[in-house]
């Protein structure tokens, strides 16, 4: 529930925040003007978009791959900056 | 009938005297002049003892809040207090414990802004502060310090309230003057004030959010919540300044009225200065103009109904500002414009700006006002533009 629908009367007092640890539904991927995209083809595997990701939003896959969740990605484009590999090419976002 | 026993003390002891008596749990502030004696005296109470409270030393009043505001959230009853520059230092948190719906209570004792620099008293630093959405009221005399001091905590903590109140008090004309007041037993006043309970505390037992981040979608209904929950408080503002008159004897309202039920010229002012135009009324009654006083005791939520009701029949007020709003004349004399705009029938409004940085208004001040803004009228009838006169100003 990321509070998109609330009215003001639906507000604790104070816009109190009573469930815990709700700050994870907040859509960060919102902000986003452009998406990582990947050619796996020529990754490594080495783990530094995974490492240099500010939103510590990149999973590894089964096959030792990494992704980034678009769900947190702000498209900051650090991860296609620090690839050694240029794997990761930032696209721009546009109007589905 | 009033309980107590007659004594003598300045306006900065009776502040303290009525934190002691409601057991404040934590005590923040940072001295300055004129509020320095609160402060001294507050920690004299707690290191002898007389009152069992934290009290925070900080380095700034910006960090005295932000104590106030996390012991608060915590659950206790905290008071803290300042004046002038130290208040414009605490500025930025003020706004934090409205938005979070925290019950701080506040004293300041009215000071001038510098520079150049004045420690003495004008309304400068209160006018400063007009929209950080606290309850805010203003004393003329030290008993109404003492009594607005203890409904603020009473208000402020109630369940249906639970917003900061401040009350404000003139720098040296009552923090530093010892006037004869009424002063209740402890037991009545701890029996006024009832246990504080805030639906929301910081327990790990119960954990929430507070103060937590606004994103657009989010931002304007928490700000509207906020809005409607403040002007719900004036209800309880009276019926709490009704219960206060019920047990001790004095009674307040927003909008206190002195000579007014006939009166076609009124006098408006806040805080001190209000007992020297009494004085004034009863010299322009003796010279027979039909004079009469206002004065507002409550600023925050301002009380529209009441101050309209009080005006309905004048056919001249007469706004005295201690501070100025640059550019723009007097902040209150504009308020009050705004406040009666929509009404067909409303008197002409002349505002002077006056007592800035310790300047005495002696009672022919106020006379001065009134028998000007009779000629101001005319001038205005005339078609002519009049502007904000600032008083008492050598050429
Ligand atoms: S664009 Fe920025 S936020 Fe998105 S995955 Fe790459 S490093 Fe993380
Ligand atoms: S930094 Fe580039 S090469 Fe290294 S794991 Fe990430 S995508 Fe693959």
């Amino acid at each position: 529930m990321s509070g998109e629908k609330l009215g003001w009367k639906d507000l604790e007092i104070g816009a109190v925040v009573t469930e815990p640890g709700s700050a994870s539904a907040y859509k960060t991927g919102d902000w986003r003007s452009e998406r990582p995209v990947r050619e796996n083809e020529k990754c490594i595997k080495c783990g530094i978009c995974y490492i240099y990701c500010p939103e510590a939003c990149i999973h590894e896959d089964e096959e030792g791959y990494f992704e980034s969740d678009l769900y947190y990605c702000k498209g900051c484009g650090i991860c296609a900056h620090e690839c050694p590999r240029d794997v990761i090419k930032m696209v721009e976002e546009v109007e589905e | 009938m009033t309980k107590g026993k007659i004594v003598g003390l300045e306006g900065s002891f009776a502040v303290a005297e009525a934190v002691r008596m409601v057991n404040a749990d934590v005590i923040s502030a940072y001295p300055i002049t004129p509020q320095t004696h609160i402060v001294e005296r507050l920690a004299e109470m707690v290191a002898d003892g007389e009152l069992d409270a934290e009290f925070i030393c900080v380095e700034s009043e910006h960090s005295a809040m932000s104590a106030c505001v996390g012991a608060s959230a915590a659950g206790a009853r905290v008071f803290t207090c300042s004046a002038g520059q130290g208040l414009e230092l605490m500025h930025e948190v003020l706004y934090i414990p409205s938005s979070m719906r925290l019950p701080v209570v506040a004293v300041v004792a009215n000071r001038a802004l510098s520079a150049p620099l004045s420690v003495w008293c004008d309304h400068s630093d209160a006018m400063a502060i007009r929209d950080i959405g606290w309850i805010q009221m203003f004393a003329e005399n030290n008993q109404q310090a003492f009594d607005l001091t203890v409904c603020a905590y009473r208000v402020a903590e109630d369940k249906e309230v639970l917003f900061p109140a401040m009350v404000h008090l003139d720098g040296f004309y009552l923090s530093h003057v010892i006037e004869d007041m009424v002063m209740p037993d402890d037991k009545e006043v701890t029996g006024f004030i009832p246990e504080y309970e805030h639906p929301f505390v910081l327990d790990p037992e119960r954990p929430v959010s507070m103060g937590c981040y606004g994103p657009p979608f989010i931002y304007s209904e928490t700000k509207k919540a906020q809005e409607v929950a403040f002007e719900n408080t004036k209800s309880k503002i009276q019926e709490t300044w009704k219960e206060f008159g019920d047990v001790f004897g004095r009674h307040y309202s927003p909008v206190e009225k002195y000579r007014m039920e006939d009166a076609r010229i009124a006098l408006l002012t806040m805080g001190s200065s209000g007992e020297t135009a009494m004085l004034a009324v009863e010299e322009l009654r003796e010279e027979g103009k039909d004079a009469g006083l206002i004065s507002l005791r409550l600023w925050r939520p301002f009380p529209f109904k009441e101050f309209r009701d009080a005006v309905k029949d004048v056919e001249l007020l007469v706004v005295l500002d201690r501070a100025i709003s640059s550019g723009m004349g007097g902040p209150v004399c504009s308020e009050v414009k705004s406040a009666l705009y929509d009404k067909r029938k409303k008197p002409n409004i002349v505002g002077f700006i006056g007592g800035l940085g310790g300047r005495d208004i002696p009672v022919k001040g106020f006379k001065y006002m009134v028998n000007r803004a009779l000629e101001k009228v005319k001038a205005i009838e005339r078609g002519e533009e009049i502007e904000t006169e600032m008083i008492g100003i050598r050429e």
